[in-house]
């Protein structure tokens, strides 16, 4: 009845060469140890070579449209002014926008890393339930993803900062600082959604309802193509709980010199990293609560 | 072969098992999935959990590996607790879970390179890894392709494949073959006891009962969270059922009357919907006095006793249907 070793089996396949195999994997205590130190960076190794295969599509959005904006408001409005006429801050219109642009940018890469994914996550592909069952915790699971996210972030401006700096719409190596600036912008509006979609059960077009109704208004009344006070105040409440204005601000005083004083620096900042640890502690906790398990 | 570091925070309470559970219980609200269950699966044991639909075998398995937290009892893997050490608990073992959870867009050895990764392993052992990993489950040939241009039963060997890269001495499978034609059923079967002869304890959820009695050295019948039965698959037919069953048919319609005539003729009867199964240790001298009771079967049949039979016994529900 129980013959275990069932005939004719042998002559079907390969697959000896696991069994006569010499390899060995380091101990289960090893793996333990390694994960428990470098799991969220195994996590996030995983997601930067899935966004590696959408690196052209990636790379079109993140820098393809914001050259864009460039090209047609920076240069085509900017061509509407002579001589040593201004309309910002006294220097060429592209120098202004191509900070607000640069942050908007990486705003937006964050935004729509913070939806799909963790859908595709818990539920769509189950990606979350491959690590799940190794020596990585969901806390790391949502460290990495989030590790991920800002390594885009950090690549994707220094590309766009390349493009503005052929331009010559930058002051370096000053501007450079935008570069962790617009990745901060990126993650303050990023990890809070990422926390808002990892407690979503069920996706009917909330995703896009974030895109149009938050990212846009946030990106058109945030300053980016005019100063936030050229608004009527009762709109520029918008762009005070807007990261992209608080970036923009920030990124504004590293690229070109933009006024901002040390104590509004310091209000800017302090924004922006309240957002991104409010946002990290829900993402984490909700995907502690929702992956199960213990830690 | 596995041999354990004691746990600096908690006192090793091994008592022989690697996989011990006292009073195991998961609870979801008011209803009961895992109801205080008791089993030891030993070193190199392969161990299995039969049970239809709904059962509680994937939530037990769950909680093995930490991935679950228990609601009662005790639970101890390779001297660990998985609820607190979570992640040594899972460095020791392989998971095949019942649904795949491959990443359909990336290529087939990128999956399983990742997943090696998550165990901290170097690339210097993947890459040679990956190939033996591909050779086992016979995709070299798809090494390169994306996991959606891969047929079921090749994503499930892709998954069975995945577990194997940490090189666990506990596997555990939850419906291994669910998805794979006969033969190929056949091959991972092979496979398994091979893994098991060179001292991997596996671990095994299933309703089929060939896949039971083809891989399990032992295992428990659970039904509603609760072990129903518990022993080696040759203990549970002769314990539960008889050494032959005797099948006959009479049409739906007859069947009832004919199961009137036929009381008391051997040790047992089941009478379903299509068809009465009798128990007896001569299946042939059954059939013979069920003709001298004057009916006349449209089909009958008889065979040797399966888990199946045992399964009917014990719940009055068919495994499978
Ligand atoms: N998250 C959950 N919330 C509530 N009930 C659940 C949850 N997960 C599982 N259950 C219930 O627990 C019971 C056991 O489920 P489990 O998946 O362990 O069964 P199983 O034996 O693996 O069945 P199958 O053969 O269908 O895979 C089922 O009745 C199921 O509905
Ligand atoms: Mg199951």
């Amino acid at each position: 009845m129980t013959d275990r070793t069932p005939s004719g089996t042998e002559s079907i396949g390969g697959g000896a060469t696991l069994f006569d195999s010499t390899l060995s994997a380091h101990a289960p205590e090893v793996s333990a140890a390694k994960a428990t130190r470098f799991g969220t960076w195994y996590v996030a190794e995983y997601y930067l070579r899935t966004m590696r295969r959408y690196g052209d599509v990636l790379l079109a959005d993140a820098v393809g449209s914001p050259l864009m904006y460039i090209l047609a408001m920076g240069i085509g409005l900017g061509s509407l002014l002579t001589g040593n006429q201004t309309l910002f801050d006294g220097v060429p219109y592209l120098v202004f926008i191509a900070p607000a642009l640069l942050v908007s940018s990486a705003v937006q890469g964050a935004t729509s890393e913070s939806t799909f994914p963790v859908m595709d996550g818990f539920k769509w592909h189950r990606i979350y339930q491959g690590p799940l069952v190794t020596p990585i915790s969901p806390r790391q699971i949502a460290q990495g993803q989030m590790l991920a996210i800002v390594i885009r972030l950090l690549i994707q401006s220094s590309l766009f900062m390349v493009i503005v700096a052929l331009f010559g719409a930058v002051h370096l190596p000053a501007g450079l600082l935008a570069i962790p600036i617009a990745a901060l912008a990126g993650m303050a509006m990023g990890l809070p959604i990422m926390a808002y979609s990892a407690t979503i059960r069920e996706e009917k077009g909330q995703f896009s309802i974030i895109m149009r109704f938050i990212f846009m208004p946030l990106f058109l009344f945030s300053g980016t193509f005019y100063p936030l006070t050229n608004l009527p105040i009762f709109l520029q409440w918008i762009g005070w709980i807007s990261p992209i204005w608080h970036g923009t601000e920030l990124s504004r005083w590293a690229m070109y010199g933009h006024a901002v004083g040390g104590w509004q620096a310091l209000i800017h900042l302090a924004v922006l990293l309240v957002l991104i640890a409010v946002g990290f502690v829900l993402t984490r906790r909700h995907f502690v609560s929702r992956l199960g398990g213990t830690k | 072969m596995p041999h354990i570091t004691p746990s600096l925070t908690s006192a090793p309470t091994r008592t022989g098992g690697v996989v011990t559970a006292r009073g195991l219980t998961k609870r979801y609200g008011d209803f009961t999935a895992v109801d205080g269950i008791d089993f030891e699966v030993a070193p190199g044991e392969s161990f299995g959990f039969l049970g239809p639909n709904g059962a509680g075998k994937s939530t037990t398995m769950s909680m093995i590996g930490g991935v679950l937290t228990r609601t009662g009892g005790e639970l101890n893997v390779m001297g660990l607790d998985p609820d607190r050490e979570g992640p040594r608990v899972r460095a020791h073992l392989g998971v095949v879970p019942q649904q795949d959870n491959l990443d359909e867009e990336i290529k087939v050895r990128d999956n399983l390179y990742v997943y090696g990764r998550y165990f901290g392993l170097k690339r210097a052992y993947l890459k040679p890894k990956i190939d033996e990993l591909l050779d086992f489950a016979q995709l070299t040939d798809k090494a390169g392709e994306r996991v959606d241009a891969l047929s079921g039963g090749m994503k499930r060997r892709l998954t069975i494949a995945r577990s194997l890269v940490n090189d666990p001495q506990i596997l555990l499978l939850d419906e291994p073959t669910t998805g794979l034609d006969p033969q190929a059923r056949h091959i991972l079967w092979d496979r398994l006891f091979r893994l098991k002869e060179q001292g991997t304890t596996l671990l095994v959820t299933t309703h089929f009962m060939d896949e039971a009695e083809q891989l399990c050295d032992r295992l428990i019948v659970v039904d509603h969270g609760r072990i129903m039965a518990e022993g080696s698959p040759s203990e549970l037919i002769r314990d539960y059922s008889t050494r032959e069953v005797l099948e006959v048919r009479f049409g739906s319609d007859a069947n009832a009357a004919a199961a009137q005539t036929l009381k008391g003729l051997g040790e047992r009867q089941e009478i379903l919907a299509d068809r009465i199964l009798i128990y007896a240790g001569d299946g042939e001298a059954a059939l013979a006095q069920v003709l001298a009771r004057g009916l006349t079967p449209v089909a009958s049949l008889v065979r040797r006793s399966s888990l199946e039979d045992v399964f009917l016994h014990l719940t009055g529900r068919s495994l499978v249907d």
